[in-house]
């Protein structure tokens, strides 16, 4: 695949998959305006997501609109990272799935804010002109992403006894995904290889872990391949679900 | 979205009480307010009866807004485009935001968003009855917007001169809200209809024959089993009766069922010219009761999905106020 | 059942739009601390109208006048008409202050 067209798809698939995971909050968070906040974020994700999955079609070519990208690839073909394709609970796909756990989407949105804050940011210099006014749009949504979901960090980590140790188990479910926000390689006169951000994440997250009074997990060798269309078990089923009616009805109009 | 439970909790007695010539006399003076078309603030005097079929009427309608997130909600992972996805985030989370506005709303009469949570949960207070049915098929979720949420806005815009202000400001909010909400479940019908596959419009024509009476169950019952809606008009929170609302819903969906190309579930549905209205058939007032009585297809399941998220949620409320007070204290302590 | 002590408090949430000079009550939420009040306020009350500013104050901090009281309160303006600048007659060419 040509390297310019699989850098866009890596944070367009990225976002729009943390979007899926997200939008399944309505009507069940702890309290309603939780509710609106995580449609909210849902939604500002899912734009960011057709935006630059516009651009991927538009980059490659042949043809393919933000649907057809978005509801008729095949799970090889999606680049997103598998941290934001993981199930709002932990949980294995033959336990059924479905859960909601407020801890692990509160840490993985903050993991994942913090990343795109980051890369939106330099993003906002690339040479494809497009791809940087995506990026500068983007930036003020993920700011404030950044802000509640760390915020959330915070209260969960120092707050009662019980929340502590449900986020710290929520962390260890976590923790290894976090390698790949800084895997992806870069593409001259696009966007920076995802390492350059890995100093300034490490920090800031070391410095949210210490505010929240949590402890970073040991250090996991493990290295997931979402970015590269080696996803996990999880993602087929979700698929499944998101390309349901495309695939049922072919050539409907919706 | 609008909640017909007024009527039926109308029902109940009005507590006897023997009032002294001074309460007497302020309510008469409350309700020569309300003839001279005054609004009433939340710290003005009221009658007792007033404040609480406020508190009913504003909680349940909050409830309404709520619950009715979970039959919609069921489709937004399933949503056939992004634009549509996107639609429908928006449109629950408006919901929710209108739940939002309506506990607020309450909140000023007295009551706390606690009690009305533990009202709703237990099953002690009510909500649209609507919301009872299952979402089937992804035109479900257009049929919702076009006559639900159109039923809604037939209930809601009188709701806007409430003599309560406080709930009528809510309403004017609301209703602005609310008619994006019908056009774009319309629009999704249109477009199935004009440009979609055979078994695209057979969807559609499915999902309005199941919503239909639903729908115009919404309106409550018929005026000759709402006795007490006298009460209610002369305080000015009723402004127009059941029967009334039902009738101008007919009249006005008909013509848009025809611009669909869709028929309605209703072979007594005739054109009367001499009274210029649509002749319709009759409610089945035992699946109404039925349903409002907690036997519906889904009244369990969706009391079921609200009572779990408040209690898997219990960890996270506390811990946000244990937090808040830790913060405090150390802010005392500097 | 949570009982009441567990309640997050109420806040009044006030929003000055980009059109408006001043701040507008627009209802109230809960929220356990202030930055949350502040982030959910922006969530509820500014999803449409363009908001510049949110002010959030705790429920329990307003004073609010008496209605019984509007009569000393506020009556004794309606008189005094020269405080109204219809009051004071200017020659046409000055109408426009």
């Amino acid at each position: 695949m040509d390297s310019k067209l699989n850098y866009v798809l890596q944070l367009a698939d990225t976002c729009l998959i943390h979007s899926q995971r997200l939008s399944e909050w309505a009507g069940h968070a702890p309290v309603l305006e939780e509710d609106l906040a995580l449609s909210n974020i849902a939604l500002d994700l899912l734009g960011q997501a057709r935006a630059l999955l516009t651009h991927a079609g538009q980059i490659e070519g042949a043809g393919r609109d933000e649907d057809r990208l978005a509801f008729l690839r095949e799970e090889r073909d999606y680049r997103n990272i598998v941290l934001v394709e993981l199930p709002n609970a932990a949980a294995s796909p033959s336990d059924g799935g479905g859960g909601r756990d407020f801890a692990l989407t509160m840490l993985r949105n903050a993991a994942v804010s913090i990343w795109l804050e980051l890369l939106y940011e330099r993003l906002q210099a690339s040479g494809d002109a497009e791809l940087a006014g995506i990026a500068a749009k983007s930036l003020k949504e993920v700011r404030y992403h950044r802000q509640h979901s760390c915020d959330w960090v915070v209260r969960l980590g120092d707050g009662t006894g019980e929340s502590q140790a449900r986020m710290q188990a929520a962390l260890g479910v976590l923790w290894p995904y976090f390698n790949e926000l800084f895997a992806a390689g870069g593409v001259d006169g696009v966007g920076p290889a995802w390492s350059e951000l890995e100093p300034e994440w490490r920090a800031r997250w070391a410095a949210l872990m210490q505010e929240a009074t949590l402890t970073p997990p040991r250090d996991s060798a493990m290295q997931s391949r979402g970015i590269d269309g080696i996803h996990s078990e999880h993602m087929g089923h979700m698929l499944g679900t998101m390309q349901f009616l495309q695939r049922t009805y072919p050539g409907g109009v919706w | 979205m609008y909640t017909q439970a007024m009527d039926l909790m109308a029902r109940e007695a009005k507590p006897k009480v023997v009032k002294s010539a001074e309460e007497l006399a302020r309510e008469e003076a409350f309700e020569a307010r309300i003839t001279a078309g005054d609004f009433i603030e939340a710290k003005d005097w009221m009658p007792d009866h007033y404040r609480k079929t406020l508190v009913r009427q504003i909680s349940q309608h909050a409830h309404s807004e709520i619950v009715g997130m979970l039959p919609e909600g069921n489709w937004i992972t399933r949503a056939p485009t992004l634009k549509r996805k996107a639609i429908l985030l928006a449109k629950v989370q408006d919901e929710g935001g209108h739940g939002l506005y309506l506990y607020a709303a309450a909140e000023t009469l007295g009551t706390s968003r606690d009690e009305m949570t533990e009202a709703l949960l237990s099953g002690k207070a009510k909500y649209s009855s609507i919301f009872n049915y299952p979402t089937l098929t992804w035109a479900d979720i257009g049929v919702i917007g076009w006559l639900v949420d159109g039923a809604a806005i037939m209930n809601q815009v009188p709701l806007c001169r409430c003599s309560y202000a406080p709930y009528a400001r809510a309403m004017i909010r609301v209703c602005r809200e609310e008619s994006f909400h019908q056009r774009q479940g319309y629009e999704s019908l249109l477009t199935m209809m004009t440009h979609g596959t055979e078994q695209q419009k057979a969807m559609v024509q499915d999902a309005v024959n199941r919503w239909w009476w639903p729908s115009l169950m919404m309106f409550g019952p018929a005026d000759k089993d709402s006795p007490n809606s006298e009460q209610s008009m002369r305080w000015g929170i009723k402004r127009v009766t059941n029967d009334q609302l039902r009738q101008k819903f007919v009249d006005a969906t008909i013509p848009q069922a025809d611009i669909l190309g869709v028929t309605v579930p209703d072979p007594a549905l005739k054109w009367n010219a001499e009274r210029d209205s649509y002749d319709f058939g009759d409610i089945d007032w035992a699946e109404f009761w039925r349903v409002v009585g907690g036997e519906g297809p889904c009244n369990r399941e969706r009391l079921a999905a609200r009572n779990k998220a408040w209690d898997d949620g219990a960890w996270v409320r506390d811990a946000a106020l244990a937090h808040a007070r830790k913060q405090a204290t150390k802010a005392q302590a500097a | 059942m949570s009982n009441m002590q567990n309640e997050w408090p109420l806040w009044e949430v006030f929003v000055r739009s980009k059109a408006g000079l001043d701040h507008k009550h627009c209802g109230s939420l809960h929220a356990a601390d202030s930055a949350m009040a502040v982030q959910m306020a922006r969530d509820v009350y500014t999803r449409r109208q363009e908001g510049t500013s949110i002010w959030v104050v705790r429920s329990e901090q307003i004073v609010a006048s008496d209605p019984a009281e509007k009569g000393s309160l506020f009556e004794p303006a309606d008189d005094k008409v020269y405080r109204h600048p219809t009051f004071y007659e200017l020659p046409e060419e000055l109408n426009h202050m």
